[in-house]
């Protein structure tokens, strides 16, 4: 996988790649992110990865819309998203999951798919009051769809429990099935691999690959091994600047990725490195 | 016993409408955590319109109507106009905001129908049902205020737990930011939200009123049993709220049937600290599955 086949693609007005381009975020007089360009094909897994305080989270807000950049523009789809607010996005086909997962503790594990379900809700009030927001059929197949998606993330039985009763683990399936409930074309996950053990985070691995058959990812993580088993290209962000992109083989070998990850007084050894990793 | 029977019955239902009004702020409590003060107020102005209808010879039910509608819509107005510019500041901020309107809507409403006592009407009657030697305290208004306010808490069960809108709702008021990241828009939920709120206020505005006297400030001590209801039942519990109401209610018709009058706003508070000595985040509270 190369650089000029994803530029291939983003030519191409209406397909599905999302662009961050020259994107620099000032925390006061702090340089959260600087001038980082990264994009996405379709059904491409990317992966962005860097040290700790490398600006990973910032990048993700920004993709989230949390974040307003300072310069630098957001494009999905040959349309620019900056003036955006975070709840349109999901209209336009983007699923996001976070860290901290952010599920509902008082509703069941099936509302919390539900709130995802309807990514062109017109939740029309006055209607809704009276019952009318849509048809009874209408309404069973938003469940229906919730049902799927928790059925395909193998947590249905516990559709009817709420999230603070189960563990960490099922709880991220759960947040990953709302995520996808909606049906996304580009999906933007937070650290999926964090709080895993080894085996469950093969399994989520095994998922994200089977996802970019219908739908791009881009992934925020600092987990090595998932990132480099999962994704078709990789970005390595470190003190707000992208120091290397390429398939995860090239940035195995990239001295400056090393260097980031490991200190710069072992910088001419990599081999070494290497070896260890 | 006639005096225990008429007591607890009389209890019930102011017990019921301090029931509504606590929903009333917790439904605004509970998605945008301030306690708005200014709800009595806005109550008691959507009462001065439905009397204002029923004076110029309409019904009762045209007037009744009147005001809920018009609960709906100020309380909608309020939050865009008034509480949206300060929705990202300290929850203070808005908090003395809504005392702030307190007084605004109370001067207005001087103005605009007058400062002096007006009698509302009843639809029902306003003495107590005759079984066999003595009169029961229940009156035909009573009952209704009673079912008008078990109706509405079952139409608001039923729009939380069954419909998508409510289901939108709840995911605005738990985590605003993860309801906005899944396609929810949360500002209009709050809105709906404050309309919801300010039509329970005003019903429980028009059961007051009903067969008594109003004048601008005749719902000003509602707010305090209201607010003491809301608390009992933990602030963020629409079901802690009735429940809250129903034992205030109760306890102060106790107080007022038994020990004398002139102390229930003194066992309001009376309880309010037993509560919150035992059981410092009410009776029905959540706050310790909350993670702030």
């Amino acid at each position: 996988m190369s650089e000029s086949a994803t530029t291939s693609t983003t030519s191409e007005r209406g397909s599905a790649s999302f662009t961050i381009s020259d994107v620099t975020v000032n925390f006061g007089g702090i340089v959260a992110l600087s001038e980082v360009t990264i994009d996405v094909a379709p059904n491409q897994v990317l992966g962005v990865i860097g040290p700790n305080g490398a600006g990973k989270t910032t990048l993700f807000n920004v993709a989230c819309g949390f974040v307003q950049p300072n310069t630098g523009t957001l494009t999905w789809r040959g349309q620019e998203l900056n003036r955006l607010r975070p709840h349109q996005l999901a209209g336009l086909g983007i699923g996001r999951t976070l860290q901290g997962l952010g599920l509902f503790d008082r509703m069941t594990v099936l509302e919390n798919v539900l709130v995802g379900a309807d990514r062109h809700a017109k939740a029309g009030f006055f209607a809704g009051l009276l019952g009318l927001s849509r048809s009874a059929s209408e309404e069973r197949r938003l469940r229906e769809r919730a049902m799927e998606a928790l059925k395909e993330l193998d947590v249905a039985e516990y559709a009817t429990q709420l999230p603070p009763s189960l563990p960490y683990p099922i709880r991220k399936r759960v947040a990953m099935a709302r995520a996808l409930v909606s049906d996304p074309d580009l999906l933007l996950l937070d650290e999926p691999a964090s709080g895993l053990s080894g085996k469950e985070m093969a399994e989520m691995g095994e998922l994200i690959r089977g996802l970019a058959q219908r739908m791009s990812v881009m992934l925020v993580e600092h987990h090595m091994d998932l990132v480099m088993s999962v994704c078709d290209r990789i970005a390595v962000l470190d003190f707000g600047k992208v120091i290397a992109r390429g398939a995860p083989d090239e940035i195995r070998e990239d001295p400056a990725v090393l260097s980031a990850y490991l200190g710069n007084e072992v910088h001419h050894v990599p081999e070494q490195a290497q070896a260890g990793s | 016993m006639q005096q225990f029977v008429t007591t607890a019955l009389s209890g019930l239902t102011q017990g019921m409408i301090f029931a509504a009004f606590a929903l009333a702020l917790v439904l605004i409590w509970r998605s945008t955590r301030i306690v708005n003060f200014a709800q009595a107020p806005m109550a008691m102005i959507t009462v001065y319109i439905a009397l204002v209808i029923i004076d110029a010879g309409y019904s009762y039910w045209i007037g009744f109507a009147a005001a809920l509608i018009s609960g709906l819509l100020l309380g909608a107005v309020v939050e865009r106009v008034a509480i949206r510019p300060v929705e990202n500041k300290p929850h203070v901020n808005a908090v003395i905001l809504t005392l702030g309107l307190f007084i605004v809507i109370h001067a207005l409403a001087a103005v605009i129908f007058g400062s002096r006592y007006r009698s509302f009407p009843a639809p029902f009657g306003l003495s107590g049902f005759q079984v066999g030697d003595f009169t029961i305290a229940l009156t035909g208004f009573g009952i209704f205020s009673i079912l008008a306010v078990v109706v509405v808490m079952l139409l608001l069960v039923l729009l939380f737990r069954f419909t998508n809108v409510g289901l939108m709702m709840r995911a605005s008021a738990f985590n605003q930011e993860v309801a906005r990241l899944l396609g929810v828009r949360v500002s209009r939920m709050l809105t709906q939200g404050w309309a919801l709120a300010a039509l329970v206020g005003s019903l429980s505005g028009l059961l007051i009123a009903g067969g008594n006297l109003v004048h601008p400030s005749f719902m000003d001590s509602v707010v305090v049993f209201g607010f003491v209801a809301a608390v009992l039942g933990g602030l963020d519990s629409p079901i802690g709220a009735v429940v809250g109401g129903l034992i205030l209610g109760i306890s102060l018709s106790f107080v007022s049937g038994y020990i004398g009058s002139e102390l229930v706003a003194l066992a309001a508070l009376l309880i309010l600290m037993v509560v919150l000595l035992l059981r410092p985040g009410g009776l029905f509270s959540h706050t310790a599955e909350r993670r702030v």
